[in-house]
């Protein structure tokens, strides 16, 4: 393998150079300039990783912007399930209203029917 | 995940706001830092901050604790760091070829001054912010936060095949910034410090 199909290579490989193929290992192993280039991708992945434990301090305000968004949020979400049970409720009253018109509706049928059947007879 | 706020998780998905409140406090820091790191800018960050706890409180019920809470934090501050940078490329019309030089007029990671006395984290950092968002995204969470790479890819909404491509790229375009011409002037010296 050539230095420029190595160096293609490299950053597929730093992380876990034991599982890359044997002619990659061989050729990093005896050429000192793809040494080097692991290396530096070692490196910097090592910084990379270093980067982790830091903290960049938002601008003051921050912590008191999301909180107050939140607590929206959460007013919206209350809102909103409120109407919803309104809803259930006003549904469930139309429900009932008209099972108990179709009730009445029937027993005046029934009756209607009973009578004109009465004066047939 | 410490202990405390394992039980502010807990309270919060009991539906104690408070703890929810308190758990903002305890990460809200951590969280600027991941969506600064991914959209480059003050302005987004927040923006993404603010969503991400939206989601994240909207969503609490769900999170099952496979991972810890900061990794889901993390986890949802990316996608909304990828929902950001997506509006925003719509609106400027400046989606960057991820094969472009990096060029940044910024002081701080100006090639010349790079070659200060500046820390290995600061020329990093610096570097990081010079790359293309999309490229930025990907090193940011496998090499900075350690997420795997099918996190990565569900998150920014990419295939883990592209995701890989991606933090190759970038790798290589952080090696190249931070070490040009040094492979030949230095590579001796440099291949026996590993």
């Amino acid at each position: 393998m050539q230095c420029e199909e190595i160096a293609e290579l490299l950053p597929q490989v730093v992380d876990g150079l034991e599982t890359a193929d044997h002619p990659l290992i061989r050729h990093v192993e005896s050429c000192l300039r793809c040494q080097a280039e692991l290396a530096q991708y070692r490196r910097l992945l090592r910084v990379l990783h270093q980067l982790r434990t830091e903290v960049i301090e938002p601008a003051p305000g921050l912590v008191t912007e999301i909180l107050a968004e939140l607590g929206e949020a959460g007013e919206r979400g209350a809102i909103r399930s409120l109407l919803s049970g309104r809803r259930v409720a006003y549904l469930g009253g139309l429900a009932v209203a008209a099972g108990a018109a179709g009730a009445a509706g029937a027993i005046v049928l029934a009756t209607r029917s009973r009578r004109s059947a009465r004066l047939a007879s | 995940m410490p202990d405390e706020l394992a039980e502010l998780v807990a309270a919060a998905k009991a539906g104690d706001r408070k703890a929810f409140d308190a758990l903002v406090q305890a990460t809200y820091a951590h969280a600027y830092t991941v969506a600064f790191r991914l959209t480059g800018n003050e302005e987004d960050a927040r923006d993404v901050v603010q969503d991400a706890y939206l989601r994240a409180y909207r969503g609490l019920k769900r999170f099952r604790g496979d991972s810890s809470f900061s990794t889901w934090l993390y986890r949802i501050t990316a996608n909304c760091a990828s929902t950001q940078l997506g509006r925003r490329s719509r609106h400027r019309h400046e989606e960057l070829d991820d094969d472009a030089p990096l060029a940044d007029e910024r002081p701080e990671i100006d090639p010349e001054l790079r070659a200060s006395a500046e820390s290995d984290r600061e020329r990093v950092s610096a570097a990081l912010l010079a790359l293309p968002p999309r490229l930025r995204a990907v090193v940011v969470l496998r090499d900075v936060y350690d997420l795997p790479h099918e996190a990565i890819a569900a998150e920014l909404g990419i295939s883990e095949a592209a995701a890989k491509v991606r933090l190759h790229r970038a790798r290589r375009k952080l090696r190249e910034r931070l070490f040009p011409l040094r492979a030949e002037a230095t590579g001796e010296e440099d291949a026996r410090a590993v």
